[in-house]
């Protein structure tokens, strides 16, 4: 089973229906005992840093997170809960999780695209990755696939975690981690085919694991 | 390179398309649900639905209609038609839908959008906006008009200083439909589409006015639009959303692909 972890943090409802499209068996949980029984989490979220932290401390949520992390569940965070991974967001100038070290910045709004014209913001749409590193969740997944993203903060990890760049009016980190505990600024569970294929290949991953 | 989005447009009444679709092949279907799924198959980058229902019993229909759509399709959508209240907004998201388009209800009660923005974020929110070029005036400066009920009423307000306020209330997308080319096939308003576009840094949908891929080439280019509204052109099979992305494909302008 894997565990999606609620903290009031928007679209649960979302990842959960793509992994009952993938016959994947999930849970949306906040309690301990079924985040430690699972075989991986999807951390998810849509929203602000500053009110995502506030609920994951509610609960204490934030100990058990980073304890499970330690003892190596597989987790995979999503859009906000990538970004709330990170030590720190400019978003409500929060403290985050600090797994992973690195921080999270705002779109300038001096940013231009390739063909001159100011950047969007929040940057909305399907945009493709550039691969640094090798990745399992990306196992059969068409390079040059696209993935839906929207948000107005992208991650700055420690370099060392890279894994993928998007290019947005600057190249910023869309996806990172470790073997293990992965990180992605867009959403697969809304990225069509390929972004389906993360979630399968997610849950292959935590059952060899298991 | 972030690619221009290609949204078919479906209008439902009582959980049912008000016109069947007939996709090239002589399919014709009045469902909702089963349209999405093949607009999603065929590579479309998002879809809107418009609920025309305005009844509360429309209205509960509808977001039956949105759950199973929730269950088939993994890209984003949107609802819009009859949402007026935060109420309204948070049953339309929990049913599952990406986004929710408030038109009539935001130029009636600004507050709404701001209201939404803080409760679930400034990426659901779409401001959809009609437009109906106008003798420029003191009071519509920009020559183009606000209007609702498919633009019967007119509002006094100015186009362009609607959008930048949408923009400033927390609006996360705005859905910009040209009264005057809507139904015609003669291309998207691109005067009006620029104007929008070069004022507000929020992503800008252009709807209204597509006959033909050209019309969506100039929309993203010349408009500067992040994404182009389609109905008609692929509801009655004359051309396919494949065949639409390769010819913006081959005319440069970057778009989704690999959808297989």
């Amino acid at each position: 089973m894997i565990a999606i972890l609620d903290y009031r943090a928007g679209n649960l409802t979302s990842v959960k229906r793509a992994l009952d499209h993938l016959n994947i068996p999930n849970e949306i949980t906040n309690h301990e005992d079924v985040l430690r029984s699972s075989k991986g989490i999807i951390f998810p979220g849509v929203g602000a840093a500053g009110s995502a932290m506030r609920n994951l401390k509610e609960n204490r949520l934030d100990h058990t997170i980073k304890s499970l992390i330690l003892s190596g569940k597989p987790m995979l965070g999503i859009c906000l809960g990538c970004q709330v991974i990170l030590d720190e967001s400019r978003e409500n100038a929060a403290k985050t999780l600090g797994v992973i070290p690195g921080r999270c910045e705002q779109f300038s709004r001096d940013l231009y695209d390739e063909s001159g014209q100011p950047i969007n913001i929040p940057h909305m749409g399907w945009n493709s990755i550039q691969f640094k590193k090798e990745c399992s969740l990306f196992e059969d997944i068409p390079q040059g696939s696209e993935f839906y993203f929207v948000h107005s903060y992208y991650p700055i990890p420690d370099p060392a975690y890279v894994i993928g760049i998007t290019h947005y009016g600057l190249g910023f980190c869309s996806v990172f981690g470790r073997p293990g505990l992965w990180a992605m600024q867009f959403h697969p569970e809304k990225s069509g085919r390929p972004g389906l294929k993360i979630l399968s290949n997610f849950y292959s991953y935590c059952l060899e694991k298991a | 390179m972030l690619s221009k989005r290609i949204i078919p447009c479906l209008d439902v009444r009582d959980g049912f398309l008000t016109k069947g679709v007939k996709f090239k092949g002589n399919v014709d279907i009045g469902d909702p649900v089963v349209t999405a799924g093949l607009y999603y198959e065929q590579g479309a980058d998002e879809i809107v639905f418009y609920d025309i229902t305005a009844s509360a019993e429309g209205r509960k229909i509808m977001l039956k209609v949105v759950e199973k759509v929730a269950s088939t399709i993994f890209i984003p959508f949107s609802v819009g038609g009859g949402i007026s209240s935060l109420e309204d907004m948070r049953s339309t998201l929990l049913s599952g839908a990406e986004k929710i388009s408030v038109n009539s209800a935001a130029v009636r009660n600004p507050d709404i959008i701001s209201q939404g923005a803080e409760a679930f974020g400034s990426q659901c929110v779409v401001v959809g906006m009609d437009v109906l070029k106008v003798e420029k005036s003191g009071a519509i400066p920009s020559g183009y008009e606000i209007v609702i009920h498919g633009g019967r009423k007119h509002m006094g307000i100015d186009a362009l200083w609607w959008a930048r306020e949408v923009e400033r209330l927390g609006a996360g997308e705005i859905c910009l439909n040209s009264i005057d080319a809507d139904g015609t096939k003669n291309g998207y308003e691109l005067e009006l589409t620029r104007l929008i576009t070069d004022n507000v840094r929020i992503p800008v949908i252009a709807s209204g006015g597509a006959g033909n891929p050209a019309h969506m080439v100039e929309a993203v280019t010349l408009g500067g639009a992040s994404a182009a509204l389609i109905a008609s052109i692929v509801h009655y099979g004359e051309y396919s959303i494949p065949e639409i992305k390769e010819y913006m494909h081959q005319a440069g302008v970057k778009v989704r692909t690999d959808w297989h």
